[in-house]
């Protein structure tokens, strides 16, 4: 359902339904509305860029809500080196690669025994997993960090990939299996006469095939540990591994007066999401959709 | 394929990673929560050393309502549930209105789905502090616009008084979160099939009709979604408020799940912690349970 809503062709002969028979004045109003809300939507965020590039000056009076009269490109440096954005930008990073390329690996291989084997409990093992939708982060805190604690991990990268891993687990499943119920059997079953066995045609056939899983499965993860709090902001206190959203929180407290910077930090942590956004986001909202709707 | 002496144990192997996580981080964490829930436990000693205190934790959890040491427990799940009722009653009929006005073919759809949907990308700490940043009592653009308007009495300290604090951290929520919902009830809007839509029409249904009878009750099944994830969402809540509030002032945004953190980090109660967290599962999963019995009461 969610991957045909977007591939409609946009133009051709109208249904019936689309012709309009709104009033001119319902249209005005339905408008007026629409771009009401688009501009709530818009406008902090409009000011969060401008007031990155601004001075105490300008944000606190002389120009509150207009472009930039100076261009002051060093609240970015400052937000940068002083506030070590850049560090925890490539914390964040690591943390989110490493979980998505565990979150795919563990979720296609899961799903190809969980689909194209037939065993006894995989449809109970299927829903043992599909829980995961529901258990929420908190349940595992408590558990999680004296374990990390005792074993001295806490402060590591680890300390967030596995639970991040763990826990976008049973969405990526989810998606995965509905995937690969598209692949046609016939096509495995072919492989593995032809002797690519098990794992040959795993790799060389299903994997391929499973590339626009791999996005939607990535993109959702993705979202995910980038902006996860609880977990990163009570397993790492070492600001050599803090992630953006802690490291926002502690460079909000460094900068308390100064705004420049901290709208210039925020603006770091926002740009990669948005940037992807602005190219691709019908299929990030797919994936948004496909987690939702099949849950 | 089917008989090879080989299948068991590839399909344990190719079992094997996701297993051990889900197992290992997911579902084993989530029982020791419900057995360190009934210790007096400092997370120091060894839990064999901790006294245990039966229902003690959850017990203290509902009765320490009053004083200066009070947990407030109760008041906090009062607040998440408040929070889960404003989600539903404002949130989600504004994500409705949206997505019906948009679901019917209207110039610049995408354009307008896409802005609105935006705000769910950026973090919740981002969003946080922009607002942090909205509210600031001299110099946010909220008190600045009122100001601007003659409407000096309106200006408040609006995340520092206890009367308006949880309005104001409901505001960014509902400003986050509208688009999810809307993004996914515009799917459901999509999908329903013009042959619906134009038999009405033809039978002479308005607009209003059609979406009312036709569009509401074919998108159902997501209208239940969007409620569930709402209602488990607020009692979750947690990023923004952290932000915004951290629980102030006076306790007066505290949820379960600040409250968790405070009992973790401010009190070394281990075993208290861990007792809210199980409330708040259980809490989770029996509104979700009494969401699906509503929805499946109304076919």
């Amino acid at each position: 359902m969610a991957k045909d809503i977007f591939d409609k062709p946009k133009s051709g002969g109208k249904s019936i339904s689309e012709v309009r028979r709104t009033s001119a004045v319902g249209k005005v109003f339905i408008y007026i509305g629409l771009i009401f809300w688009a501009f709530i939507n818009l406008f902090p965020v409009y000011w969060m860029f401008t007031f990155s590039l601004k001075s105490n000056k300008e944000i606190f009076g002389e120009n509150v809500a207009g472009l930039p009269k100076e261009w002051l490109f060093s609240n970015y440096s400052s937000a940068m080196r002083t506030g070590s954005m850049a560090k925890y930008f490539l914390n964040s990073t690591i943390v989110a690669v490493a979980t998505i390329l565990i979150t795919l690996i563990a979720a296609i291989m899961a799903t190809y025994a969980l689909t194209r084997f037939k065993w006894k409990g995989r449809k109970l093992l299927n829903s043992i997993f599909m829980l995961g939708l529901t258990i929420p982060i908190h349940a595992s805190l408590v558990p999680i960090y004296v374990i990390l604690k005792n074993i001295n991990m806490l402060n590591t990268y680890w300390s967030l990939i596995l639970p991040y891993s763990a826990f976008s687990l049973a969405m990526a499943i989810l998606i995965s299996s509905g995937f690969m119920s598209e692949i046609p059997k016939d096509l495995d079953e072919a492989a593995y006469i032809d002797g690519c066995g098990v794992w040959g045609t795993f790799i060389r056939i299903i994997v391929p095939l499973m590339k626009p899983a791999v996005a939607t499965v990535g993109i959702y993860t993705f979202l995910q540990c980038w902006n996860e709090l609880m977990f990163a902001n009570v397993f790492i206190n070492d600001s050599a591994y803090k992630t953006l959203p802690v490291g926002i929180q502690a460079l909000s407290g460094q900068f308390t007066t100064d705004w420049g910077p901290i709208g210039a930090a925020l603006v770091v942590a926002t740009f990669p999401t948005l940037f992807v956004y602005l190219f691709l986001s019908g299929k990030i909202q797919e994936s948004f959709i496909a987690g939702a709707v099949k849950g | 394929m089917k008989n090879t002496f080989g299948n068991k144990v590839n399909i344990f192997l190719f079992l094997l990673p996701a297993l051990v996580l889900f197992f290992g981080i997911l579902i084993a964490p989530v029982i020791l929560s419900g057995y360190y829930s009934f210790f007096s436990w400092d997370g120091m000693k060894p839990i064999a050393e901790a006294e245990n205190l039966g229902f003690g934790n959850y017990k203290e959890l509902f009765s320490s309502t009053e004083g200066v040491n009070a947990i407030g427990f109760v008041k906090a799940m009062g607040n998440s549930l408040l929070l889960a009722l404003l989600s539903v009653f404002i949130q989600l009929p504004m994500s409705l209105g949206l997505a019906l006005m948009l679901g019917r073919g209207i110039k610049g759809e995408r354009a307008f789905l896409s802005i609105y949907f935006m705000p769910v990308l950026i973090s919740t700490v981002v969003i946080g502090q922009l607002w942090l940043k909205i509210y600031n009592p001299s110099y946010g653009i909220l008190n600045v616009a009122l100001r601007g308007m003659g409407l000096d009495s309106l200006a408040k300290t609006w995340l520092g008084k206890k009367e308006t604090a949880l309005a104001a951290c409901f505001v960014p929520i509902l400003w986050q979160y509208v688009g999810y919902h809307m993004l996914l009830m515009y799917a459901g809007v999509k999908s329903v099939p013009t042959e619906l839509r134009e038999a009405a029409m033809l039978d002479g249904a308005t607009d209003g009709q059609i979406n009312r009878f036709i569009v509401i009750p074919y998108i159902k099944p997501i209208l239940k979604v969007s409620v569930i994830f709402a209602v488990t969402g607020s009692l979750k809540s947690f990023d923004l408020i952290y932000v915004l509030t951290n629980g102030g002032p006076f306790h007066s945004t505290e949820v379960p799940s600040t409250l968790m953190i405070n009992m973790l980090f401010l009190r070394n109660r281990y075993g208290m912690g861990s007792a809210i967290a199980v409330i708040l599962i259980l809490t989770c999963f029996a509104f979700s349970l009494i969401i699906n019995a509503i929805f499946k009461q109304e076919d």
